[in-house]
């Protein structure tokens, strides 16, 4: 095949392009996981039996602030790692600000209680269901975000599946959060933490993988 | 900003607005510097003028079926040189060579030669169109190949419009991979 024949199919009527298509697709992800996460986890589990009163409305605020700000910061950055070349304008310190920051907060709260607490406040009621709950609700979650980069162009396809597994990841934790009893925020820093990470790992993992054109 | 930059910037946001004239210029140009970028990096490592052709057309593919990736609020020539990379990595690495040996470049590398001598490839259009779905072939036949416009295209094969829009837009999706693949040796 000549390229100039390629040139000439390919610019016969040229339709104009949609601009909007990278951050609409993204935001049909997150639409479909959140929905699919709080779905899922109100039929697992059901909501926290306080979930009307106003002291639970502090804790659960509290632990969706962090996990809201990681889809926040993560779609954002998917964005532009479905783009190519996007790896140029990703900061790997402000994808992480959330982590550190409920990280200082956790240390502060250990700080300033007494030691005997700690095992408490660390490992809450259930550590276990929390560390196999948010990876397994952020399947959906982590479908739909790898679908929605699949249809444009990352070059950095590790880097791009890791921010799809970190913000499946976020998204997760946001509906498990309705759930979750553990309002400690050692808890929240170490086992959200923790699951989260461990999405954006299995994102890095797969994503060579999947994201290839 | 760098010359070409501006020239090939405006000729994209025209090519994204429907300007089938700018991007036909657009595309042209760009082979020019795609096929400078290929043949330079290829021949440093023994490879020949045919395989380099081949790379251009799978660099322009994309880069008309992604356009819709490039955010007109950033530089033009780091979207197109982040494409030219993606897809020699993706050559080298299904040709098994190394990418160690291949050396880091910046963004205006990629419009640094422009080589106009293009060289037929390997691939064979017709062959491949056939490995499309019906649909998606004839909606490329129609409109792309025989110069039909998408109303007359619809009204030919009982389709609506925006149908045959979508399968032309899938096919060269699915032709720009089929082309990938088709080189995995």
């Amino acid at each position: 095949m000549r390229t100039d024949d390629l040139i000439d199919l390919l610019s016969t009527h040229v339709d104009p392009v949609d601009r909007h298509k990278v951050s609409r697709s993204i935001l049909v992800a997150v639409g479909l996981g959140a929905v699919a996460a709080v779905a899922l986890v109100f039929l697992m589990f059901g909501a926290r039996q306080d979930l009307g009163h106003a002291d639970a409305h502090a804790y659960i605020g509290a632990k969706l602030a962090f996990s809201v700000a990681v889809v926040a910061l993560s779609s954002v950055y998917l964005g532009r790692l479905a783009r190519p070349g996007g790896e140029r304008r990703v900061s790997l310190l402000v994808v992480a600000l959330p982590f550190i920051a409920v990280m200082a907060l956790a240390g502060l709260a250990l700080a300033t209680a007494p030691p005997s607490h700690w095992d408490d406040a660390v490992m809450g009621d259930r550590w276990l269901e929390c560390l196999v709950s948010i990876p397994l609700i952020a399947v959906v979650p982590f479908a739909a975000t790898m679908w929605a980069v699949r249809q444009h162009m990352p070059t950095d396809l590790r880097r791009a599946g890791a921010l799809a597994g970190l913000l499946a990841g976020g998204l997760s934790a946001t509906g498990y959060a309705l759930h979750c009893m553990d309002d400690s925020v050692p808890f929240v820093a170490v086992w959200y933490g923790a699951t989260i990470v461990l999405c954006a790992a299995a994102g890095a993992l797969l994503g060579p993988k999947l994201l290839r054109w | 900003m760098h010359p070409i930059e501006s020239e090939l910037k405006a000729l994209m946001v025209a090519s994204l607005a429907g300007d089938a004239r700018a991007h036909r210029d657009l595309l042209r140009k760009l082979s020019g510097y795609l096929r400078g970028y290929y043949r330079g990096r290829l021949t440093r490592m023994g490879r020949g003028v045919s395989e380099a052709e081949d790379l251009v057309q799978e660099a322009l593919m994309a880069i008309h079926v992604g356009r819709h990736t490039y955010d007109t609020a950033e530089l033009l020539t780091p979207w197109v040189h982040a494409i030219a990379r993606y897809k020699l990595l993706d050559f080298l690495r299904r040709t098994r060579v190394s990418a160690t040996n291949v050396a880091l470049d910046y963004a205006e590398e990629v419009v640094a030669v422009d080589d106009s001598a293009s060289t037929e490839s390997a691939l064979d259009l017709g062959r491949l169109l056939t490995t499309l779905p019906a649909r998606m072939r004839e909606a490329i036949q129609m409109v792309k190949i025989d110069g039909l416009s998408v109303a007359e295209a619809a009204t030919r094969s009982g389709a609506s419009e925006s149908a045959i829009k979508v399968n032309i837009h899938r096919g060269l999706k699915a032709l720009s991979a089929a082309i990938s693949r088709e080189r995995t040796p």
